[in-house]
């Protein structure tokens, strides 16, 4: 009961961002143009590639979304070490959760976009490897937190491994594309999408795009906070 | 200046101290506790010669280095399980009196080290005197070893006392371990390959310094991390 009065007495860190809605709707007018540009504007026509290169506004994105929120994940991991407050735990839980849906989203454009071009939906690349693995990292996440009930030892405990995954995560996503080559456009030989785009039109759908996913993951964590929130204040 | 200095000092030998006092209490434990600590040996050994009768040979230096590793992995997997998971709560209890809990996790992380790397190092010599030693730059495969069970044994320890604080399941243990393990898996198996294909030590000096890098961030986030776990 002394936790519940301590959750709502507790300034949320992302309580003045949720009441706000100039980004929301920044957020669904960056998303709007997004789809229909995306679909629309006139994209280089290269080999192989052709009109799936469209998928740069998708699959991409998703990725940037993904390590946003596990980004904010890892910070109020952090800062609940640090205070012990069970809101923060709740943050990094919920972003960490979004930052998982996000993950499944680029696994499922990428999927499909590679049946499309390189043949088939799965391929032995260092990214889609370690895009699975940074998966398996994270539902394990889960798991852990599923299989503590205590409220403090539950949110300690997972913070710790939290911290271990994103540094394990972040090998994934900064060494080892460095260290050997992948398939992806941009590696290996591949020419990235700054060598295609010469006049600059896939940058004006790509940039608002990438702001409108990650706005929509941070929008979509501010309301899985207040749900869970109402959920332990009601006890549930 | 001077003050901090001797301070420093003051505190490096406690330290050392301490944690020579705690992996001393590990090496005892162990020895009285022989059979599990046979057990570990007979375990690799077995698995060798498992995988000896259902393989015959193996002609393919891929497969063989996969094999290698994928052993040792389930071995380390089982012998740095217990190093959190065997201690009783009231036990725990009794050392949170005793030592700091860098110390505790430092002596951990070395004595699992210590027994990983002569676990891997005997499961070696078995695997190469059954399945044939494929392996053209020794030296190169057995300094993999070393650093390999460095990591390994340190990530595991870690990831023991985490799932230690989840009800000591062991099936946590695995889930835990396995999708975090993987980056320095893939590295020491890479590492290995070259190293079978008798690739200089010259050529693989970015793999190497990945894989000690592991090893060092690894060992510096249990040191900062562990103190949570501790307090229940």
């Amino acid at each position: 009961m002394t936790m519940n009065t301590e959750i709502t007495k507790t300034q949320s860190p992302f309580r003045d961002l949720g009441k706000r809605n100039w980004w929301k709707i920044l957020c669904v007018l960056f998303l709007i143009y997004t789809v229909i540009a995306g679909f629309l504007i006139d994209v280089p026509h290269l080999p192989i590639l052709h009109e799936t290169i469209r998928n740069q506004f998708f699959h991409v994105c998703m990725w940037f979304a993904m390590i946003t929120l596990l980004t904010t994940s890892l910070v109020f991991s952090i800062r609940y070490l640090s205070n012990q407050k069970l809101e923060h735990d709740i943050i990094a839980s919920e972003a960490a959760n979004t930052g998982i849906f996000f993950g499944i989203l680029g696994l499922i454009t990428g999927s499909i976009w590679a049946r499309f071009t390189w043949g088939s939906w799965w391929t032995n690349d260092v990214k889609l490897n370690g895009a699975a693995i940074t998966m398996l990292t994270y539902f394990a996440y889960i798991v852990l937190r599923n299989a503590i009930t205590d409220e403090q030892k539950r949110g300690k405990v997972s913070a710790v491994y939290n911290v271990f995954a994103y540094v394990m995560m972040l090998v994934f996503i900064l060494i080892y594309p460095r260290l050997s080559d992948s398939l992806h456009p941009g590696n290996g030989g591949n020419p990235g999408f700054s060598k295609y785009d010469l006049d600059n039109t896939m940058r004006m759908v790509f940039y608002p795009a990438f702001i409108g996913w990650t706005l929509l993951g941070v929008w979509i964590m501010t309301i899985r906070i207040r749900i869970q929130k109402i959920k332990t204040n009601l006890d549930i | 200046m001077f003050v901090l200095l001797v301070d420093s000092q003051l505190f490096v030998r406690c330290m050392l101290k301490e944690l020579s006092a705690l992996i001393q209490k590990e090496i005892l434990l162990e020895w009285r506790q022989r059979y599990a600590l046979g057990g570990m040996f007979l375990y690799v050994v077995a698995t060798v010669f498992v995988c000896f009768l259902s393989f015959k040979n193996v002609i393919d230096a891929n497969a063989w280095n996969a094999l290698f590793w994928i052993i040792i992995l389930f071995a380390s997997i089982n012998a740095s399980a217990k190093s959190f998971l065997q201690e009783s709560r009231g036990r725990l209890l009794y050392y949170y009196t005793l030592s700091s809990p860098q110390a505790f996790v430092l002596s951990k992380t070395i004595y699992n080290a210590i027994l990983m790397l002569i676990l891997s190092l005997i499961c070696f010599c078995f695997y190469s005197l059954f399945m044939g030693n494929m392996v053209k730059n020794l030296p190169l495969f057995v300094l993999i070893i070393v650093l390999g069970s460095i990591g390994i044994s340190s990530l595991l320890t870690m990831i023991s006392a985490i799932a230690s604080k989840a009800n000591n399941n062991f099936t946590i243990m695995a889930i835990l371990a396995f999708p975090i393990i993987m980056p320095i898996l893939i590295t020491i198996i890479k590492l290995s390959q070259n190293a079978i294909d008798g690739t200089d030590f010259s050529y693989n000096l970015k793999y190497f310094s990945v894989l000690f890098s592991l090893d060092i961030i690894v060992i510096i986030l249990s040191y900062l991390l562990f103190p949570y776990l501790w307090k229940d």
